[in-house]
C-alpha cells in the first residue's frame, strides 16, 4: 500500500511536498513502464494515460480519507495509484491476471478496488457521475461522514448525465466532490470545438454547485482546493466542483497519432510540468537536496520492478471460471 | 386469503419491504406527492416520509444511476421508471453500470437494485407508451428480468427480488394493474426461479408471461370448447429463464405456441422457441407457433392496436395450426 498522507500539510511541509513528489512520480514512471510493456505487446486493448495530469490525483486524492469513495474514469491509473491499490495488482490488471484488481476482466480501463473504495474504472464518458451521486445519497441516507469524489474529463460536460446529475446532487445536497479534470481535448476534439461555454466552472455554478478553476498543473494549488471542498463538502453544504485546468503529454490513447495538437502547444505545456514545477519549487525552497531526489527515482523504480515482477508472475484467471461474476455467486448450488 | 387488486399487491409488497428494511426506499418520477404515475404508490409517502419515498427529476439516466450507486453503497433501493419506453434514456447505467458491474469488478461490486415498470399496449396510448422491451433486456448478462402476471405474485415476486443481490428489473403491464385476485396470507414470496403452469392440459403447451398469460389462458378457455386442452405456462422470469417447465411441458403435449407482446423479429418469442428446437425436437409433432406483435409502432386508433397485439383469437388459431398440423 503506498503511504497516503491524510495528515494537515502544516504537520511538516517538506515532508509532505515529499510525499506529493513522490506520488506523482510513481504515477508517471509506472505510465511510462506501461508504454513499453504496450509496445511489447503485454499490455493490449485500449490503454489511456494520464502523464501530465499527476497533479491532479495526486492532490485530490491527499484531501480524502480512507473512508471516502472515489469514481473514475478510463484514464484512471493516476487515480487509482494516488488512491492505494498496490501497483502489482493494477499491472496484474493490465495483463489479465487472476490477481489483478479486477481479476483480469477489467483491464486498463476498468480498475477496481472494495478495500479502497475505488468504483472503476468506467469506459463511458459521463456513465460514472450518477453512480457517485448514489453513493453519495447511501451516505447521506445512512448517516455516514463521507465524501464521493468522482472524476471525468471536459468531453463529459457535453453528456445529459453531467446536467442531470449536477441538478441532482445539488437539488439534493449531496456530498459529491465533481473533479472535472479540463485537459482541453475530448479524444481530438478541443473544448471550444464542443462546448458553446467552454468557462466549465460557471457551467456547474448554473445548477447552483459552488464551483472553482485551478491550475491542475499545480499539485499544491489543487491539493489547497481540494481540501476546501472536501471540508466544505463533509460539513453537510452540498457538492461542489473543481475545474482543474490540465494537459495530456501524450495522444489520447495508444491507437492515437495525435494529429490534431501542434507541437508548440504541446512544448508549451511541457514547461508546466506538475513534476518539474514541484522539484523546482522545493529546490528553490531548499527541500531537495539531490540525493533526495535520487533516492525517490530508485525507490519508485523498484517499486515498478516488484508489481511487474508480481504481475508477470501471477497466475491466469482459470477459463473454466469464465462466466463467475455474473450473478451473486450462492452458498450451495 | 385476501383479495386486492395487482396494483395494490405492489404497494403492499413494497410497504412491507419498507417496514421491515430501513435500507429499502423508492425513487422516481412523481413517486411521491403524486402517488406514482399509476398509483402504486399511493399513501407511501405519508407513511414513510420524502426521505425513503423520493420524488425524481425528469433525469431517468440520473435517477436509475443514483440507485446504482445507492445500491454500491449499502441500500435497497427500488427505482420507478414511468414506462418502458422511457427506460431507454436509462439504458447505458442499465446495461453498463448495472449490469456489469460485479463482472468488470472481478466480483468485488454487486448491485442489489430493484428497477419497476410498466409496460406494454392495450390503453391507446400509441407508439412511445405502448411498447414491450422486456425481451431486449432479458438479452443481458447480469440481470435478472421478470414479469408477474398474478396478483399473487405481484406481491411474491417483488418481495423475493428485494432480497436478490443483483439487480432485478420487474415489468408490470399496464394492462394488469386494474386485476384483482386472491393473495395468500404472509408474505407469499415467490421463487423467481421457477415457471409455473397456471392451467394443466394434454394437447398443446402454451407459453407466455405478464399481460399475455391472461389472453392465453382466455384462448384456453375458448379452446376448450373447441375440444382443444391447452396448458398454459407462465415464464414469470425471462431471464434467467426456467426451460426445464417449458421443456417438461412439450414433452407431454408434443405442440407449443408461444405468446409474447413484443415484435416477431428478434422477440422473446423467437429465444422460447430456438430453446424448444435444440431441447425437444423429437418430441415435437409440429413446428413451434409464435402469436407476437405485428412489426409496426403500436398505433393510436382502437381497431388498429387491437390488430397489432395478440388477441385470444389470435392464440386460439395458432394453436389451431399446430394442433392439426400432423
Ligand atoms: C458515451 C461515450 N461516447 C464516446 C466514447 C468514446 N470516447 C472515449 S474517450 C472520449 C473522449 C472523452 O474526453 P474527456 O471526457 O475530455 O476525457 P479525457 O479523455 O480527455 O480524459 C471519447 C469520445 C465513450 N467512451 N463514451
Amino acid at each position: 500500500m503506498s503511504k497516503k498522507s491524510t495528515v494537515p500539510p502544516a504537520a511538516g511541509a517538506s515532508a509532505h511536498r515529499l510525499d506529493l513528489l513522490r506520488e506523482m512520480v510513481r504515477i508517471r514512471r509506472f505510465e511510462e513502464r506501461c508504454v513499453e510493456l504496450y509496445s511489447a505487446a503485454r499490455i493490449r486493448g485500449f490503454l489511456h494515460l494520464y502523464i501530465g495530469e499527476e497533479a491532479v490525483a495526486a492532490g485530490v486524492m491527499s484531501a480524502l480519507t480512507p473512508a471516502d469513495a472515489v469514481v473514475s474514469t478510463y484514464r484512471e491509473h493516476g487515480h487509482a495509484l494516488a488512491r492505494g491499490i498496490p501497483p502489482g495488482a493494477v499491472m496484474a490488471e493490465m495483463f489479465g491476471k487472476a490477481a489483478g484488481c479486477s481479476r483480469g476482466r477489467g483491464g486498463s480501463m476498468h480498475l477496481f478496488d472494495a478495500t479502497t473504495r475505488f468504483y472503476g474504472g468506467n469506459a463511458i464518458v459521463g456513465g460514472g457521475l450518477p453512480v457517485a451521486v448514489g453513493l453519495a445519497l447511501a451516505d447521506a441516507m445512512l448517516g455516514r461522514p463521507v465524501v464521493t469524489a468522482c472524476f471525468f474529463g471536459d468531453g463529459a460536460v457535453a453528456e445529459g448525465e453531467f446536467h442531470e446529475t449536477l441538478n441532482l446532487a445539488a437539488l439534493w445536497r449531496l456530498p459529491v466532490l465533481f473533479c472535472c479534470e479540463n485537459n482541453l481535448y475530448a479524444m481530438g476534439t478541443a473544448i471550444e470545438r464542443a462546448q458553446a461555454v467552454t468557462d466549465l466552472a460557471k457551467r456547474a455554478a448554473s445548477y447552483g454547485v459552488a464551483a472553482d478553476t485551478v491550475d491542475g498543473m499545480d499539485v499544491l494549488a489543487v491539493e489547497d482546493a481540494a481540501r476546501a471542498a472536501v471540508a466544505a463538502v463533509r460539513s453537510g453544504t452540498g457538492p461542489r466542483f473543481l475545474e482543474l485546468l490540465t494537459y495530456r503529454f501524450r495522444a489520447h490513447s495508444m491507437y492515437d497519432p495525435d494529429r490534431y495538437r501542434d507541437k508548440a502547444e504541446i512544448a508549451r505545456w511541457r514547461q508546466r510540468d506538475p513534476i518539474t514545477l514541484l522539484t523546482g519549487r522545493m529546490r528553490d525552497d531548499g527541500e531537495l537536496p539531490d540525493d533526495t531526489l535520487q533516492e525517490l527515482e530508485a525507490a519508485v523504480a523498484a517499486e515498478i520492478d516488484a508489481a511487474v515482477a508480481f504481475a508477470d508472475e501471477a497466475a491466469e484467471e482459470p477459463v473454466g471460471d469464465l462466466t463467475r461474476f455474473v450473478l451473486a455467486e450462492r452458498s450451495g448450488s | 386469503m385476501t383479495t386486492m387488486t395487482y396494483r395494490e399487491a405492489m404497494r403492499e409488497a413494497i410497504r412491507q419491504a419498507m417496514r421491515a428494511d430501513d435500507r429499502v426506499f423508492l425513487m422516481g418520477e412523481d413517486v411521491g406527492r403524486y402517488g406514482g404515475s399509476f398509483g402504486v404508490s399511493l399513501g407511501l409517502l405519508e407513511e414513510f416520509g420524502p426521505e425513503r419515498i423520493r420524488d425524481t427529476p425528469l433525469s431517468e439516466s440520473a435517477f436509475v444511476g443514483a440507485g446504482i450507486g445507492a445500491a454500491l453503497g449499502g441500500l435497497r433501493p427500488i427505482v420507478e421508471i414511468m414506462t418502458v419506453n422511457f427506460s431507454l434514456l436509462a439504458l447505458d447505467q442499465i446495461l453498463n453500470n448495472a449490469a456489469t458491474l460485479r463482472h468488470m469488478s472481478g466480483g468485488q461490486f454487486g448491485v442489489p437494485l430493484v428497477i419497476r415498470m410498466t409496460t406494454g399496449g392495450g390503453r391507446q396510448l400509441a407508439a412511445q407508451h405502448s411498447h414491450s422491451l422486456e425481451g431486449w433486456y432479458a438479452h443481458i448478462p447480469g440481470l435478472r428480468v421478470i414479469a408477474p402476471a398474478t396478483v399473487a405474485d405481484a406481491r411474491g415476486m417483488l418481495a423475493a427480488a428485494l432480497d436478490d443481490p443483483d439487480p432485478v428489473l420487474i415489468f408490470e403491464h399496464g394492462g394488469l394493474y386494474n386485476v384483482s385476485g386472491e393473495v395468500p396470507d404472509g408474505d407469499g414470496r415467490a421463487d423467481l426461479d421457477r415457471a409455473v403452469v397456471r392451467r394443466p392440459g394434454r394437447d398443446v403447451t402454451v407459453v407466455a408471461y405478464g399481460g399475455t398469460v391472461g389472453t392465453a389462458l382466455t384462448a384456453a378457455q375458448d379452446l376448450a370448447h373447441d375440444g382443444v386442452d391447452a396448458e398454459v405456462i407462465d415464464l414469470r422470469t425471462l431471464r434467467p429463464l426456467d426451460d426445464a417447465t417449458v421443456i417438461g411441458s412439450v414433452a407431454r403435449t408434443h405442440r407449443a405456441v408461444v405468446v409474447d407482446e413484443g415484435w416477431r423479429s428478434g422477440s422473446f418469442a423467437a429465444e422460447v422457441s430456438a430453446r424448444i428446437m435444440e431441447q425437444a425436437f423429437y418430441e415435437l409433432d409440429a413446428p413451434v407457433g409464435r402469436v407476437c406483435t405485428a412489426e409496426v409502432p403500436i398505433p393510436y386508433a382502437r381497431h388498429l392496436e387491437e390488430a397489432a397485439l395478440p388477441q385470444p383469437s389470435d392464440v386460439r388459431t395458432a394453436v389451431h395450426e399446430v394442433v392439426g398440423h400432423g
